[in-house]
């Protein structure tokens, strides 16, 4: 069993400003859940980039260097066929393929990459911390196996208060819910 | 709210003082309750009519490709034209998600989850033909270059009908990675609202999807790499399609302008297949207020836009083949309007020249049922295009003794008609049990698109003395609303 405690937020701006202050505030935020991409939560949460575009690029160089040197191995190497006496090694053709396997790599690459960077899988557990959180609600996640004392409860909830905070729940889970750290 | 604004003289992108529940509710409606009985009606009879299409194809690779109309003369017809037509469909969905992203153009987000489906399943649609027309369908990986026992042999690099096996492989499995990413949170909202086993197989379709910061900003980066792929993706696909014609040395086939010109019409017929779709599913699952007028006179506008490009296009097919002095060029169009096909390229001419010219007309571009019998009209005469290209430059070749007029077999006839049928049942299952809409993409451009909020911004400017402009969005629909809610305050009134 795992506990949580959560603050519902109605609105993505509440969400950002509490999360700033929180911070401020020197507690450490276990996650952040929200209904659509939040511009700026990533920043005010102060999380590291993510490096998925980097990925791209280099299974984009993969398969630009995977087409260009399949296609010069067969064409000169392994099965060299003289059509009309055309050059077998020709740039300008082999350009489209080039072009595609590029975009197959790097699309496969960070696709799969993103699906097991994010834990996504169809054999995941359906347990979710609140059913809202997919629909209208944002919440700011807090671990209490960190913040175990009642003191500290009592800290994050005054600090929450002073938000725009709708409500404050306390959770128990049977699964884990990763960190933003665990998950970067 | 203080880093939002947009202009009031913008029109809304949602109508209806909606809040985050309500986008919630309205979207994933659709995809609970009981089956109506008109879905399964229509379901059932595309069903039936894609079955007959499947029971045609089947007969095609039984006895061969004889059973259709091609002869020695003639032997590109119906299939490559429904292939062509097809894939150019798919276009209109790529380019919505991932053009118009990175033209940051926000009332995508309504349209592009359906015309992606869209994209999908034409490109389906479209695969069939090459594979049915190389006669041996059994042998039909021999197309893909892999190690094997016969030399090695292997595929030529070099010709522009394996270029599209590339292309067109790429740019499903893209299309498709692009698509059902983005479906992951919406199928999550999905779930969060079901119970028991509807609940479990949800979790499955959105592989266990939280939300959690991380996951959503991984989420933007990838949607935008992936946008960027797929711009160019897409038009190296129209292209590439184009070259399978234009490297060729046929009259009428042999032409630099095929690139551009084959792309512009594949978003022509895309997007007026894209309205034909959400014209009548806007109206059935009464999401009007999500793909309102505006977002139809914007597709419009692409319409007439790509409209005068293929216009253009092919007036400029007429004066090259003039200009060139070349006399076999010139023939061959002088055979396509005077000859034996002269009421195919009547059609096409009426259908995808002249009627986009009537959107200038901003009532008609703003009419659901004009917009919608054009989108029709232009489906069809991009049907024609293609078929004037392929078979009127075939039929009269460099022989006279060969020349022959082509007419489909009721086989050809019926898997046409069957793709169709296939086409439909796919987006009829697509409509039930998906979400037509991007529910997680139009809440994020809620408070810049919405109607409530956009007049907020046309009281704040006018209080501010600037910005009012009588007769805008806002001014109109700050006096529409006389008081205005945010969702949060609406929330409120709801407990």
């Amino acid at each position: 069993m795992y506990n949580y405690l959560v603050g519902i937020y109605g609105d993505d701006d509440d969400l950002i400003q509490a999360v700033r202050k929180v911070k401020a505030a020197g507690l450490e935020i276990h996650d952040c859940i929200t209904p659509f991409p939040v511009h700026g939560l990533e920043k005010a949460m102060e999380l590291k980039e993510t490096r998925l575009h980097t990925a791209g690029f280099f299974y984009g160089a993969t398969g630009t260097m995977f087409a260009l040197g399949c296609m010069t191995w067969i064409q000169t190497s392994s099965w060299p066929l003289n059509v009309g006496g055309k050059p077998n090694f020709s740039l300008l053709s082999f350009i489209p393929i080039t072009f595609e396997l590029t975009v197959l790599f790097a699309a496969v690459g960070m696709t799969v990459t993103y699906y097991l960077r994010n834990r996504l899988s169809i054999f995941n557990h359906d347990e979710v911390l609140d059913v809202r959180l997919t629909d209208h609600k944002f919440a700011m996640i807090f671990d209490m196996a960190k913040y175990d004392s009642q003191e500290d409860i009592n800290r994050i909830k005054r600090v929450l208060e002073s938000t725009k905070v709708e409500e404050i729940n306390v959770r128990e889970m049977k699964h884990k819910v990763y960190s933003a750290e665990e998950q970067s | 709210m203080s880093h939002h604004y947009t202009s009031p003289i913008r029109e809304p992108l949602i109508e209806g003082n909606k809040t985050y529940h309500d986008i919630t509710d309205d979207i994933a409606k659709a995809t609970e309750g009981s089956i109506k009985p008109m879905w399964l009606i229509a379901l059932l009879v595309c069903a039936t009519i894609g079955l007959w299409g499947i029971l045609n194809i089947l007969y095609t690779i039984w006895y061969g490709i004889g059973v259709w109309g091609l002869n020695k003369t003639v032997g590109w017809a119906w299939d490559i034209t429904n292939f062509v037509w097809w894939i150019g469909i798919g276009h209109a969905g790529t380019l919505i998600s991932a053009i118009l992203l990175l033209f940051r153009q926000r009332w995508r987000t309504g349209v592009n989850r359906a015309a992606e489906a869209m994209t999908i399943f034409a490109v389906m649609c479209a695969a069939i033909y090459p594979g049915i027309h190389m006669g041996r369908i059994w042998l039909a990986f021999f197309i893909f270059p892999y190690p094997n026992s016969r030399g090695p042999l292997w595929v030529n690099f070099n010709s522009p009908l394996l270029w599209d096996v590339f292309a067109i492989s790429t740019y499903f499995t893209v299309s498709l990675l692009f698509w059902y990413t983005g479906l992951l949170p919406d199928f999550a909202t999905i779930r969060d609202r079901a119970r028991g086993f509807r609940r479990k197989i949800y979790n499955v379709l959105a592989f266990g999807w939280t939300g959690t910061a991380k996951q959503w900003e991984r989420f933007e980066s990838l949607s935008l790499v992936l946008a960027g792929l797929a711009t160019p993706l897409v038009l190296s696909v129209h292209t590439i399609v184009s070259f399978d014609f234009a490297t060729s040395v046929i009259p009428g086939w042999h032409t630099t302008i095929f690139p551009p010109y084959f792309v512009a019409g594949a978003i022509f017929s895309g997007f007026a297949m894209v309205l034909t779709l959400m014209l009548i599913t806007r109206k059935l699952l009464n999401l009007e207020e999500y793909i309102t007028i505006g977002h139809i006179e914007s597709m419009n506008k692409v319409i007439t836009l790509t409209g005068s490009i293929v216009g253009v296009a092919y007036i400029t097919e007429l004066f090259i083949a003039w200009y060139s002095g070349a006399i076999y060029e010139q023939y061959a169009f002088e055979n396509r309007i005077f000859g034996d096909y002269w009421w195919a390229y009547a059609s096409m001419m009426t259908c995808n020249v002249i009627s986009p010219q009537l959107f200038w007309v901003r009532k008609l571009r703003r009419s659901v049922a004009f917009t919608f019998f054009l989108s029709i009209v232009i489906n069809i005469g991009m049907w024609f295009e293609r078929f004037v290209i392929i078979v009127t430059s075939l039929h009269e070749d460099y022989v006279p003794s060969s020349w022959t007029y082509y007419s489909p077999t009721w086989v050809e006839v019926s898997i046409f008609v069957g793709t169709m049928g296939i086409f439909m049942t796919l987006f009829l299952l697509f409509a039930r049990f998906f979400p037509v809409i991007a529910i997680a993409e139009v809440k994020s451009i809620l408070k810049v698109g919405g109607d409530q909020y956009i007049a907020e911004y046309a009281r704040q400017d006018k209080a501010e003395g600037h910005g009012w402009v009588d007769g805008s969005y806002g001014a109109a629909a700050a006096g529409n609303l006389a008081s205005p809610k945010s969702p949060r305050d609406a929330e409120h009134d709801k407990h």
